[in-house]
């Protein structure tokens, strides 16, 4: 069994399109001086529809220790 | 009887060349009077375990054989002049992406379809200005059956060497005609392979010249990952708008070229030595011009031959030293005066330089060379 | 930090990349990838091709061998490559331009041999680079800058023209559909022979805003609403009424290219 994982973000890559926060099921992002937040991390259930459809890679699930 | 002899023609010739030097690839599409190109290696290259393939047109022709050098197989594409207009394009992308691959431009009369089936030699300036942009080239020019098979050998040497598309200029005359070869030569003959990486892959940078200006090009699926593109790119491949990256590709591209003219440049002196009055000519008019010179030394002229071999980068030293020497340098070509440009440019601040030619699809004879020359010399 | 699919197969010192906000390009590159990953695909098998224009742009980023070609010819570029050295996996990405108006002729012949290379066309119904010109795939009376007063073209539907053309799998998802598009990417590399994939992108930048599309978002939900799985289409066909079916189109192995002449190079070992 991996770790369990974790939504993270690279903001050097988001140009802020809003794509993820339209398409998260859980309404956990959203848009902050025009680029990605993970506003709301303990409703993430994650599901991955966000890093699937971020034209950028700028937002992924990755596993991660559950204190990072 | 000496089975090395053969009778062969000249596009046979030039595949048979090719085949010693290596070719493995060959992509084209059917078009007179090079053909036969096409036909001969059709039927040979998957013989020695070698590729064939008929694209759908010129353009693809063209990109195939740059594809097929990449894998790290010497490709060939053979044409004539519209085919050539097609594929200029992809020539560019070679010159700039530095792939070695031997274009074969069978010429004919143009412009347009013009005279299929007639000769010509009207690419000459096609050769060197084809492609959009500032580009080096080398362009050779043979005038024998023998002679077609050792420069196609030389063509994709100096493909390898340089890692550049080299142009092989033939006519109708010399490529369909049948002459007598001697291929015992085959196991003397030098062969050059492209320079390959010794570094690891994580070194490699895949157009980081070495000191001869020339970068080492690893072949697609050896382990080497890298990016090829016809956009302005720096040492790694990739794409960059930096103008000093620029600067720096387009000299190289050039300098590379031109810092081995020594080395590419091949020509035929041909009674020159107390000439007054001189030819220059290449292919099937060269022919022509050396009876000429030969009947008209009976009547006491002196007159003899420059015949440059290598076309492009032009023998400018050499054209520079004979138009010290002669009073006329007189260029025969089966065009409009293509490469008068050229000798004029290099010669005409010391010599007269006169133009003959004629573009009706009929060859340049003997007798009307002799008769120009006379004329010349009233 | 990126994600490890990013990491093992795209070149992160050349992203991010130029694609605009909202492009689907981005999604159907990763698309790609996974389909790779799934694959187990050796990296240094893979030959990614492509030609001109916005979707071209591609190969740069992904770490394989990659040849950036000219505009339209990337198909006869990949058909030299794949010919000459056939253990490679040879993948073109390409745009609706790219491959069939300046490349048509490359795609149809590549079909017609069923020679093994999968083509992605990166399809967003508009030339992206160049500013927002119509393409052979404006749908008609459509907007483009140079269709000011609408396209009176016809358009085509590319997965129709590759099976016409003798293409042995062709399949469609749109960006929107990301992982069915990846399944379809899979199972096009997997069939030997010529594979067809309309990759279906939205270009917010200028085909949406020409056409009062709305933002990315928008037209990343025109493509959920406007597109249907032809297994729901096929179960329930009052449901794909004015929509447009993706999923696995055709998909009919033929004898591949490469082996056919493998087996003349065969012929004549034989023999001599």
């Amino acid at each position: 069994m991996g770790m369990p994982k974790k939504v993270f973000v690279n903001k050097e890559w988001c140009k802020g399109c809003g794509i993820c926060v339209a398409f998260c099921p859980k309404n956990v992002l959203e848009l902050k001086n025009g680029l990605i937040d993970i506003a709301r991390p303990e409703d993430c259930i994650k599901c991955g529809q966000c890093e699937l459809r971020c034209p950028d890679y700028a937002i992924f699930l990755k596993e991660a220790p559950e204190n990072e | 009887m000496n089975k090395n002899i053969k009778l062969l023609q000249g596009n046979e010739a030039c595949v048979e060349g090719a085949l010693a030097a290596g070719m493995e690839f060959f992509a084209g599409y059917p078009i007179t009077p090079s053909t036969e190109i096409a036909e001969i290696s059709a039927q040979k290259l998957p013989a020695i375990g070698g590729h064939f393939i008929q694209m759908e047109d010129e353009i693809a022709g063209m990109a195939a054989t740059l594809g097929g050098s990449l894998t790290g197989k010497k490709s060939m594409t053979a044409t004539s002049g519209p085919g050539f207009s097609l594929k200029q394009e992809n020539i560019g992308y070679g010159c700039i992406a530095e792939i070695p691959c031997v274009i074969v431009n069978v010429q004919r009369g143009g412009p347009s379809t013009g005279l299929p089936t007639s000769p010509a030699q009207s690419d000459i300036m096609q050769a060197k200005w084809g492609t959009h942009g500032d580009h080096p080239v080398i362009a050779l020019y043979p005038n024998s059956v023998q002679e077609i098979f050792t420069t196609t050998v030389d063509a994709f040497n100096m493909a390898e060497k340089y890692r550049t598309p080299v142009i092989l200029l033939l006519d109708e005359i010399i490529g369909h005609m049948r002459e007598k070869i001697d291929l015992s030569i085959v196991d003397s003959l030098e062969i050059i392979d492209r320079k390959r990486p010794s570094c690891t892959p994580e070194e490699y940078k895949a157009y980081q010249a070495d000191e001869d200006l020339i970068p080492p090009m690893a072949d697609f699926g050896s382990g080497y990952r890298y990016h090829v593109t016809g956009l302005m790119h720096d040492e790694t491949g990739f794409p960059s708008n930096n103008s000093k990256v620029a600067h720096q590709l387009m000299h190289r591209l050039m300098d590379k070229i031109d810092k081995n003219v020594e080395d590419i440049v091949k020509y035929e002196e041909y009674m020159l030595e107390d000439a007054e009055i001189a030819f220059v000519a290449f292919g099937a008019t060269s022919r022509a011009a050396k009876e000429a010179i030969d009947n008209l030394r009976k009547k006491g002229i002196k007159i003899g031959l420059f015949r440059p071999i290598t076309i492009w980068p032009s023998p400018q030293k050499q054209l520079l030293a004979l138009s010290e020497k002669v009073n006329t340098i007189i260029v025969a070509e089966m065009n409009m005066g293509q490469y008068t440009y050229e000798v004029e440019r290099i010669a005409a601040k010391n010599c007269n330089v006169e133009f003959y030619g004629r573009v009706d699809g009929q060859p340049i004879n003997p007798d009307e060379l002799m008769k120009f020359a006379e004329e010349v010399l009233l | 930090m990126q994600s490890e699919l990013v990491q093992k197969y795209l070149r992160e010192d050349r992203l991010p990349h130029i694609w605009c906000p909202g492009c689907g390009h981005g999604v159907i590159m990763h698309a790609v990838i996974r389909a790779i990953d799934n694959l187990k695909l050796d990296p240094e098998k893979v030959c990614i091709v492509s030609g001109i224009g916005c979707s071209s742009r591609a190969s740069g980023y992904m770490n394989f061998n990659t040849l950036h070609t000219t505009h339209g010819r990337a198909l006869a570029f990949a058909t030299g490559v794949k010919m000459s050295q056939p253990d490679l996996h040879v993948i073109v990405l390409t745009g609706d331009g790219d491959t069939s108006a300046i490349g048509g002729n490359h795609l149809i012949h590549a079909a017609r041999r069923n020679i093994d290379i999968t083509t992605i066309t990166f399809n967003n119904n508009i030339y992206g680079m160049t500013g927002g010109q119509y393409s052979p795939t404006t749908p008609y009376m459509d907007f483009g800058t140079t269709a000011p007063y609408g396209n009176i073209d016809n358009s085509f539907d590319l997965c129709d023209l590759a099976k016409g053309a003798g293409a042995s799998y062709v399949g469609r998802a749109t960006a929107y559909h990301a992982v069915q598009l990846a399944k379809i990417i899979e199972s096009a590399i997997s069939n030997k022979g010529f594979s067809f994939v309309e990759a279906v992108s939205s270009c917010p930048t200028y085909y949406g805003r020409k056409n009062k599309k709305g933002d990315a978002v928008n037209m990343m939900k025109t493509l959920k609403d406007m597109y249907v799985d032809i297994k729901i289409a096929e179960k329930k066909p009052e449901l794909a009424d004015g929509k447009i079916i993706f999923g696995e189109l055709y998909n009919n192995p033929q004898d591949e290219y490469t082996d056919k002449y493998q087996k003349i190079i065969d012929m004549l070992k034989k023999e001599n």
